[in-house]
């Protein structure tokens, strides 16, 4: 019998599997939680002035290497620079070439690479926990003797002007690139992408010029997590990256200009089959007493599946395979973004259930139903993204940036158990007010105009 | 470091069971293995295994729709589900206090998943936008998984498309989905894992009280999806209207993943000395000497290894520039895997990659939930979740002469070469 006989054999009806003879069955209640265990750690500053956090986490014989170097510039050039940067660093030192680095690297099972955007360069490395002096020689190699070959130079600048072409056709690059320009005009923060004609005049002198100005220890972090003594750790990198100094501190990224809320604009892709909806508004970081709070009203909002944004968009109307809300933090400053791709159709509804339930928060603020999912899934999925060693170091280096450590980690289930039901209400109310929002939706305009313009939503800046 | 303890039985309807305790963290991971995927779906009908998938979230006997998001998420937990050529698979990950829970959640829906029009009809509108999302709107969407498997293979159950027609999702009925249900989804076509921070023992009873009177029906019986090797070089051609650049997927037959694993590993090893790093022979010369590619990679399986049965597919995808003829690429390609056909690698080129592999074994086993996944996955298709962390090992042992062999059987007449051209200058129009 073939399998599509099979499946047309006879078989129950949809009504009589959905139910049994003993009928549905109560819920378990859960069960004692056992806390994570303390983590041996330590989080000091060289003497170059680099900030290290190292954690023990000896689950797997593996190290997990992060490094956060701000990074920014205003100059015109200087994202196109900074990308090729990136993509020739780990091409050559005086003491290894492109392939002997990725040997040395495979050999002790690793992986180093490196990547940039408008606030940062970062490096991300694993290895073996016995190769982590070999990880670090070459990461300090790097960082004081990248060499920057002309022919290297010039290959990669071909390769990125190639890759550029490809990013840019993607719909979630088209839309975020979008949403910047809109939202921050000319801030040096929306050259996330850098244009292909910048990258093809970037010379090998100024990538090495770049790299000498820019690729500064102090202001910066690394964290590394793993099967490792992190006691040792800070002589094990005076060491390693002891060469690596200087008296000036790495470039942060000016101030964002903070949000204040204003017209929605649709964005022509001529031919899409999907729109994407963009909307973004000013909220607070996570050194803000408010934060938790607002960490709550996030995420009742769309921050999880069982938000009411996804359940209705979603499971109720079908208008999009997901829909999210969620924070993005830059230097001191957070925003929260709402975002869900949607066939053209439905793309004005679905706008319409956005803005209605951004009303709704505010007005019909969540039950206490609510805010007890929201509040034991915000601390059960720090347990669970914080119990792999990458997950770990993530999570640590993104707390890094506003100065925090591993001590925030540990604490924040308890600021989370504090938080009441009124202060989720008033963060749902004050941020997630829907004149506090802005954003783009990106898609076919000549479908879209005439039903969004009606929601005040136009190509036209302005409406 | 010693291998975890792992405890496997199999209850009285038939349901397998894997157990992997580990206290390192209190979290665990429970999963339920369906063997069938969308090699499996009936013609007519293709992407039903994926939209079922959907379906099995949308309420059973004791929790309504949405209940079983809402309480994965309100124990701290996340979930998810997915669908491949030979298997369906559904997860939880949660604090360690939610076990029971998950369990529960877990059986009902085996036992008597709610299964109703409206449900039907909202999912294949989600699963509509999932496609647009990943395919119709996004450049290279479906390359190669979708657009690869009709080229190199002939039968509908490895040719068609796993996402599926439109017009096939709008014509799926509930009775399709009763049926699929009971075919499929009994307890004795299916493996449970649980692994993480638990007592053995009381696990066990869990597992006997949730799942211990979801009523045996037999497993289906399995047919073989063998079709014969190409005997000569397959080219398919497909325009994609939003990539900028031409691609290419080449696709190969590997040996049977399951009867013969080490003969399938020295793919696994060959695919890394022909693309993983900077330093791998691909790599090297298409993107860096010659260069005559943007990227390119090579790998088994349409997702990756160890997801399906015989046949499976070795991949080599590549993206290039306009002016580069593709015949180009595919000549240098054949001979690089000529010189490795006829001088096997050394010691050194093998190291690199198969330590590569052990630690990114080590990293998958730390994250609870691949690790919880591939321990289901192995006792389905292998009958031995301990082979999952036998694979570094048995990685090592694969020699230059094996790698060689491998190299040589990737002829260019027999395998698959699908072309994508872009249809439009979309990218460089603002």
């Amino acid at each position: 019998m073939t399998s599509a006989e099979q499946v047309k054999a006879a078989h129950r009806s949809a009504e009589e599997i959905g139910r049994t003879a003993a009928g549905p069955r109560p819920l378990p209640e859960l069960g004692h939680q056992r806390a994570a265990a303390d983590l041996s750690h330590v989080d000091t500053t060289l003497s170059n002035g680099l900030r290290v956090l190292a954690v023990r986490k000896a689950s797997v014989p593996m190290v997990e290497l992060r490094l956060w170097i701000p990074f920014a510039g205003e100059d015109r050039m200087h994202a196109a620079t900074a990308e090729v940067l990136a993509e020739t660093v780990l091409t050559g030192t005086a003491r290894r070439d492109r392939v002997e680095i990725d040997a040395e690297v495979a050999l002790i099972g690793g992986d180093l690479n490196a990547g940039v955007d408008p606030e940062r360069l970062y490096f991300g490395g694993t290895a073996l926990s016995d190769g982590l002096p070999t990880l670090l020689d070459v990461l300090g190699d790097v960082l004081t003797g990248a060499t920057y070959g002309d022919t290297e130079v010039a290959r990669e600048r071909e390769r990125l002007i190639e890759r550029i072409a490809v990013s840019r056709t993607q719909p979630r690059t088209i839309a975020r690139e979008a949403l910047q320009k809109h939202r921050y005009g000319d801030h040096p923060a929306t050259r996330e992408v850098p244009q292909a004609e910048d990258v093809a005049e970037v010379t090998a002198e100024q990538v090495r010029a770049l790299h000498n100005a820019s690729v500064l220890p102090r202001g910066a972090v690394l964290v590394l997590v793993g099967d490792l003594d992190p006691q040792e750790v800070p002589a094990e990198l005076e060491r390693a990256l002891g060469g690596w100094k200087s008296d000036r501190s790495a470039v942060v990224l000016p101030p964002l200009p903070a949000l204040t809320g204003g017209n929605v604009l649709l964005v022509p892709r001529a031919g899409a089959v999907q729109s994407q909806i963009r909307l973004s508004a000013q909220t607070v970081p996570r050194t803000d007493p408010r934060y938790p709070a607002l960490q709550l009203a996030n995420l009742a909002f769309g921050g999880y599946f069982s938000s009411r944004l996804v359940e209705n968009i979603r499971e109720d109307k079908g208008y999009t395979y997901g829909a999210h809300s969620g924070f993005e933090f830059t230097g001191d400053s957070a925003v929260v973004n709402v975002d869900a791709d949607t066939a053209n159709e439905v793309t004005a509804a679905a706008y319409l259930e956005t803005r209605y339930e951004l009303f709704r928060l505010g007005t019909v603020a969540p039950t206490a139903e609510e805010v007890e999912s929201v509040r034991q899934y915000a601390m059960g999925s720090l347990v669970t993204g914080t119990s792999s060693q990458g997950g770990l170091a993530g999570q640590l280096m993104a707390l890094a940036s506003n100065g925090l450590g591993i001590e925030w980690l540990q604490s924040h289930p308890e600021r989370l158990a504090a938080v009441t039901e009124e202060q989720v209400a008033e963060a749902a109310a004050e941020f997630f007010a829907p004149g506090r929002f802005t954003g783009v939706v990106v898609g076919d305009a000549d479908l879209l105009a005439p039903k969004l313009a009606a929601l005040g939503v136009s190509a036209n800046e302005k409406d | 470091m010693a291998d975890p303890e792992l405890f496997r039985f199999t209850i009285d309807n038939g349901l397998r069971v894997v157990l992997a305790p580990d206290p390192t963290a209190p979290v665990v991971g429970v999963s339920v293995h369906y063997d069938v995927g969308f090699r499996s779906e009936p013609e007519g009908l293709t992407g039903f295994a994926h939209l079922f998938e959907h379906l099995m979230f949308q309420g059973s006997e004791s929790l309504e729709k949405l209940a079983h998001f809402r309480h994965v998420q309100s124990s701290g937990g996340t979930f998810n589900g997915s669908t491949h050529p030979d298997y369906t698979d559904y997860y939880e990950v949660l604090p360690a206090a939610a076990l029971e829970r998950a369990l529960f959640l877990e059986a009902d829906r085996m036992r008597a998943p709610k299964l109703t029009a409206e449900n039907l009809a909202n999912q294949i509108e989600v699963v509509k936008e999932e496609i647009r999302l990943n395919v119709r709107n996004r450049p290279y969407g479906g390359f190669p998984w979708i657009l690869l498997p009709p080229v190199l293979y002939s039968t509908f159950a490895n040719a068609h498309d796993g996402y599926g027609a439109f017009e096939d999702l709008e014509g799926a009925t509930l009775d399709d989905c009763a049926a699929f249900f009971d075919t499929f989804y009994s307890p004795a076509n299916a493996v449970l894992t649980v692994a993480g921070d638990f007592e053995v023992e009381e696990a066990k009873a869990l597992v006997q009280k949730h799942f211990g009177d979801v009523p045996h029906r037999p497993a289906p019986v399995r047919p073989s999806f063998a079709e014969p090797l190409p005997t000569t070089q397959l080219l398919g051609e497909h325009t994609d209207a939003h990539a900028p650049l031409p691609a290419l997927a080449v696709g190969y037959r590997m040996p049977d993943p399951i009867n013969d694993l080490d003969g399938y590993l020295a793919y696994l090893v060959l695919a890394g000395v022909l693309t993983d790093g900077d330093g791998s022979r691909l790599q090297q010369r298409l993107v860096h000497v010659e260069p005559l590619v943007v990227d390119i990679g090579a790998g088994a399986g349409l997702f990756g290894p160890f997801e399906a049965r015989d046949p499976d597919t070795f991949t080599i995808t590549a993206i290039h520039p306009p002016e580069v003829p593709r015949e180009r690429v595919l000549a240098a390609l054949d001979e690089e895997l000529e010189k490795l056909a006829s001088t096997p690698p050394d010691d050194q080129e093998l190291k690199k990659v198969t330590a590569r592999w052990a630690a990114s074994l080590h990293a998958e086993h730390d994250r609870l939930v691949s690790r919880t996944l591939a321990l289901g996955a192995f006792e389905l298709l292998y009958g031995d979740a301990s082979l999952v962390y036998q694979l570094a090992d048995r990685l090592s042992a694969v020699s230059g002469e094996a790698v060689s062999a491998a190299a040589k059987a990737l002829r260019p007449d027999a395998r698959a070469v699908l072309v994508v051209n872009p249809a439009s200058t979309e990218g460089t129009e603002q």
